[in-house]
């Protein structure tokens, strides 16, 4: 059967095909390599250390001892504490912010317009060094919300929720005021209901971005029990390194990556279209 | 744009309900919450770091000396600036040309859909998810010489004995393969939406006038990929200039220097030298090159627009 089936392809195709598997191949080998090692029974020697052939035994040790060696739970509640606070506060201000650019007419809106748009295009890491001087000054120095603090707004959220309340006909919130209901509720209940898609994008981009953040963290926070999963990985890859412990070092990195790419397998399509969105931001 | 505008107070009954004063306020009451953290972390952060630059401070001191232009003379006169400068430059060119290039013809070779080819689509795409601190990771059981992943395979094929992160020479390079690993599936993304923008019937005319694959590629596609190719570049540029965090976890800049990186010259200046002075003059100096740089995307970005509508 499979003959019949590469007897109906040009050779063009199968070649395509086949350059496309090994393409693909290469791609995964590291993650292949890091779930085969994460289960692989420790063997004392590190000699086969580099197969790829899953374990005979597969066994959790490198998990319980990644678990024992680093404190991932605390790491994954920081992280989860980020993340979800500056989602949350983010979701207000652009919401704010991008429907006062898509409807109102006021003085100054260029101006600051442009001034939104200029965040859009000096990301944050670039200005680690002076906002570490304010976060110290703002007494909010090793602590998650200074981790949190310079992205509570975000120009790239504001950009993105003009544009699609710009989508949105006038009609239902002009029907809605004529109505008796106040701006505020237009926004609660007509406008952002049908702004779902936006703020579903934005909120994917913006839990990937500050999930895997670390430059960041690594300079606000400096006790150990405030470590995001990135801070804590680094470290604790370090030790694992050093002690040669590559199965121990493939569960913990296994630890930090899985959540994102477990949710983007469940969700692709929603995945690719927001980090398409997101290509200004970088 | 309507000419008359209908914002929130055009219909009379919202009108006359609220004093006109509230409703004029209005605007800049929701901006309000947005501006307070730009101005905090970053426009603030922008003329304080060109203020920093002019003062030498001792680290913990509130206020340093005023010493003009002379912070701006040490980061030139460094030759550990000039070297992560020229290491960027080099960094840019081995990261950016090979991902865009691995990008684009992954988006040729991907651009139907078919179950098959929306697999591997996810599958390239996988590593601009996971953080670049676990790529990290990964990579430096990938690079360990002797028993890693990479001379594993290689040894198989006879060839050994690089030391892919600790020779100085090829240090940086190997550190661009991880770079490219990681992007290369993001860029596609760009290029697959690119090619959906081309009308099928350009291809098919010059098909018909008897044109090679390789010519309408060359002569059709590529001319009209020009807009997002730029826009892509910039995306790369700017990843250039501000991703780090596998230098910190995987080499530290070195070894002797060689992949040393514009931020983590800033970082070790802040950080570990206590050089602030010095590390706000490089933060200048690379905002400036960001801006140059971003300015740049926009047009790419106002003429890929231009060209979809």
């Amino acid at each position: 059967m499979p003959s019949r089936i590469l007897a109906r392809l040009g050779p063009a195709q199968i070649g395509s095909a086949a350059l496309l598997c090994a393409v693909a191949f290469v791609w995964t080998t590291p993650f292949l390599w890091m779930v085969v090692a994460a289960f692989r029974p420790e063997s004392g020697g590190s000699r086969d250390m580099a197969s790829l052939l899953p374990p005979l035994q597969p066994t959790l040790a490198n998990f319980v001892l990644a678990f024992e060696s680093a404190d991932f739970a605390l790491y994954y509640l920081n992280t989860l504490l980020v993340v979800s606070g500056i989602l949350a506060v983010q979701l207000v201000t652009i919401s704010l912010a991008g429907y006062a650019f898509a409807r109102l007419e006021f003085a100054g809106k260029d101006i600051l317009f442009t001034l939104f748009l200029l965040q859009l295009m000096l990301v944050p890491p670039i200005l680690v060094v002076p906002n570490l001087t304010t976060v110290v000054r703002l007494g909010i120095y090793d602590s998650l919300l200074g981790v949190m603090a310079p992205y509570l707004a975000s120009a790239f959220g504001t950009f993105l929720m003009r544009q699609t309340f710009k989508t949105i006909p006038r009609d239902y919130e002009e029907a809605a005021l004529l109505d008796g209901a106040r701006w505020w509720q237009v926004l609660w209940h007509v406008l952002l209901p049908l702004a779902r898609p936006g703020l579903v994008a934005f909120s994917i981009v913006s839990v990937a971005a500050h999930w895997n953040e670390f430059l960041w963290p690594l300079m606000v926070v400096n006790a150990p029990e405030k470590r995001t999963l990135t801070v804590g990985l680094a470290s604790f890859a370090a030790g694992a390194e050093g002690g040669q412990e590559w199965g121990l070092l493939a569960a913990g990195t296994l630890l930090v990556a899985l959540p994102l790419v477990v949710a983007f397998l469940a969700f692709q399509r929603q995945f690719i279209d927001s980090f398409m969105f997101s290509g200004v931001k970088g | 744009m309507p000419a008359i505008s209908a914002t929130a107070e055009h219909p009379a009954a919202a009108r006359w309900r609220q004093p006109l004063a509230v409703v004029q306020a209005r605007p800049y009451l929701l901006l309000a919450p947005s501006l307070i953290f730009l101005v905090l972390f970053t426009f603030f952060p922008i003329i304080e770091v060109a203020f920093a630059s002019l003062f030498r401070t001792a680290y913990g001191q509130r206020s340093g000396s005023f010493v003009g232009l002379d912070n701006y003379l040490r980061v030139l006169q460094d030759g550990a600036f000039r070297n992560a400068v020229l290491n960027n430059l080099l960094y840019a060119v081995g990261t950016i040309v090979p991902s865009l290039v691995i990008a684009l013809g992954l988006a040729l070779l991907l651009n139907e859909s078919s179950r098959f080819k929306a697999a591997i689509r996810a599958l390239v795409f996988l590593p601009t998810l996971i953080p670049l601190v676990a790529a990290a990771a990964l990579f430096s059981f990938i690079f360990l010489p002797g028993i890693g992943l990479l001379d594993h395979f290689l040894a198989k094929l006879g060839l050994r004995g690089f030391n892919w992160l600790g020779d100085p020479d090829i240090a940086l390079a190997s550190l661009s393969v991880l770079t490219v690993w990681k992007n290369a599936g993001y860029y596609m993304l760009f290029y697959l939406a690119g090619l959906q923008a081309i009308p099928s019937d350009l291809g098919e005319a010059a098909k018909l006038d008897g044109a090679s694959a390789w010519q309408r590629l060359r002569h059709v596609t590529l001319p009209l990929l020009a807009p997002t190719t730029g826009f892509v570049a910039v995306i790369a540029l700017i990843n250039v200039l501000t991703a780090v965090d596998h230098i910190v976890v995987l080499t530290k800049g070195g070894p002797n220097g060689a992949t040393n990186l514009l931020l983590y010259y800033i970082y070790q200046n802040a950080n570990e030298f206590y050089d602030l002075g010095k590390a706000s003059a490089a933060t200048v100096i690379s905002v400036a090159l960001l801006l140059a740089l971003s300015l740049l995307g926009l047009k790419g970005l106002e003429g890929g627009a231009a060209r979809a509508e």
